[in-house]
């Protein structure tokens, strides 16, 4: 079950990674009214029964994790915006990529919880793979700005990988250190 | 606390990575132990610990020799104390080593093998098995 936009998120990001994705890219921005989230990657891609197919929660190709009937990560999210009034929005296109976007406004009592965004992001992070990872983070509101980029290779590189318990601690320090306002 | 930079992290990983080939144990003969109970924490024990490890790369020896932290060893009243294990060394139980005698022992007992004899304590504990 999903508690914060930030496990929307992590789903999304992990069917980029597992779609052979060589980049994805997830887009976060704040204001004081609404939470917008882009991923976007260059994997497989869907065509468009496969695409339509992916929004039925009762249905899965069962080729990425063999034992699920189920595939909720879609239709759950597309849910969870129009409960919340939000907006959820999915192109793709086989072969090419896909690109997957979705707000909340911050005043609906349905819109999740962000949740700790450093430790999402490290959660985005750790995702397997050889696959770069971008992520860009914006803040907006109440006269105060913060924005950053966070890219997996570069992060990687400097904190001496990411499947070391001593590297992770760190980056978690790095990220957490990135929230400061500019 | 401020946005880090790449660069910085970077940095912070090789302070890390030096702080974890001083406690590998892989390979290495000498142990410097410093008492870190409540007591020796209140006595200095750990700016006796930052200066043995300075003292140790002062004299090129700081991957050669294991330095760690335990308990109180039970001699509250000669705290910081500090145990040295060494080849052909009795093993000694140091007392009232704050932090400026830190670099003597390191030059004396490690470098030079010779006791600071007025600054050893016995282990009782030690001394109620050993009967």
């Amino acid at each position: 079950m999903h508690y914060a936009l930030g496990d929307y998120v992590l789903d999304i990001a992990q069917n980029a990674v597992e779609a052979g994705s060589a980049e994805v890219r997830v887009d976060l921005d704040e204001t004081d009214e609404a939470f917008s989230v882009a991923i976007e990657d260059n994997g497989c891609g869907m065509g468009g029964e496969e695409l339509s197919r992916a929004l039925d929660p009762f249905y899965s190709d069962g080729k990425k994790h063999a034992a699920r009937r189920v595939g909720l990560g879609l239709p759950f999210l597309k849910q969870a915006t129009e409960q919340a009034k939000g907006s959820f929005s999915i192109v793709s296109e086989k072969g090419k990529g896909t690109r997957v976007a979705f707000s909340f406004p911050k005043d609906n009592v349905d819109t999740p919880p962000l949740e700790n965004v450093p430790a999402l992001f490290l959660s985005l992070l750790c995702l397997p793979g050889e696959h770069e990872l971008v992520i860009r983070r914006t803040r907006e509101g109440g006269g105060r700005l913060l924005r950053y980029e966070l890219s997996r290779r570069a992060l990687s590189e400097a904190a001496g990988g990411l499947e070391r318990g001593d590297s992770l601690s760190l980056l978690r320090k790095y990220l957490v250190s990135q929230e400061e306002d500019d | 606390m401020a946005k880090m930079t790449l660069e910085q992290l970077k940095k912070l990983r090789e302070e890390k990575r030096g702080d974890l080939v001083r406690r590998d144990v892989e390979g290495k003969q000498i142990q410097i132990i410093v008492g870190m109970g409540t007591c020796g924490i209140a006595a200095g024990a750990k700016q006796t610990f930052d200066e043995i490890v300075k003292a140790l790369d002062e004299y090129g020896i700081g991957n050669d020799v294991l330095i760690r932290q335990t308990g109180c060893m039970g001699l509250c009243y000669v705290e910081p104390t500090v145990e040295v294990v060494m080849p052909g060394m009795p093993t000694v139980i140091y007392g009232k080593m704050t932090s400026d005698c830190a670099k003597e022992l390191v030059r004396k007992h490690i470098v030079e093998k010779t006791l600071l004899n007025d600054h050893i304590f016995d282990r009782p504990a030690a001394d109620i098995v050993n009967k």
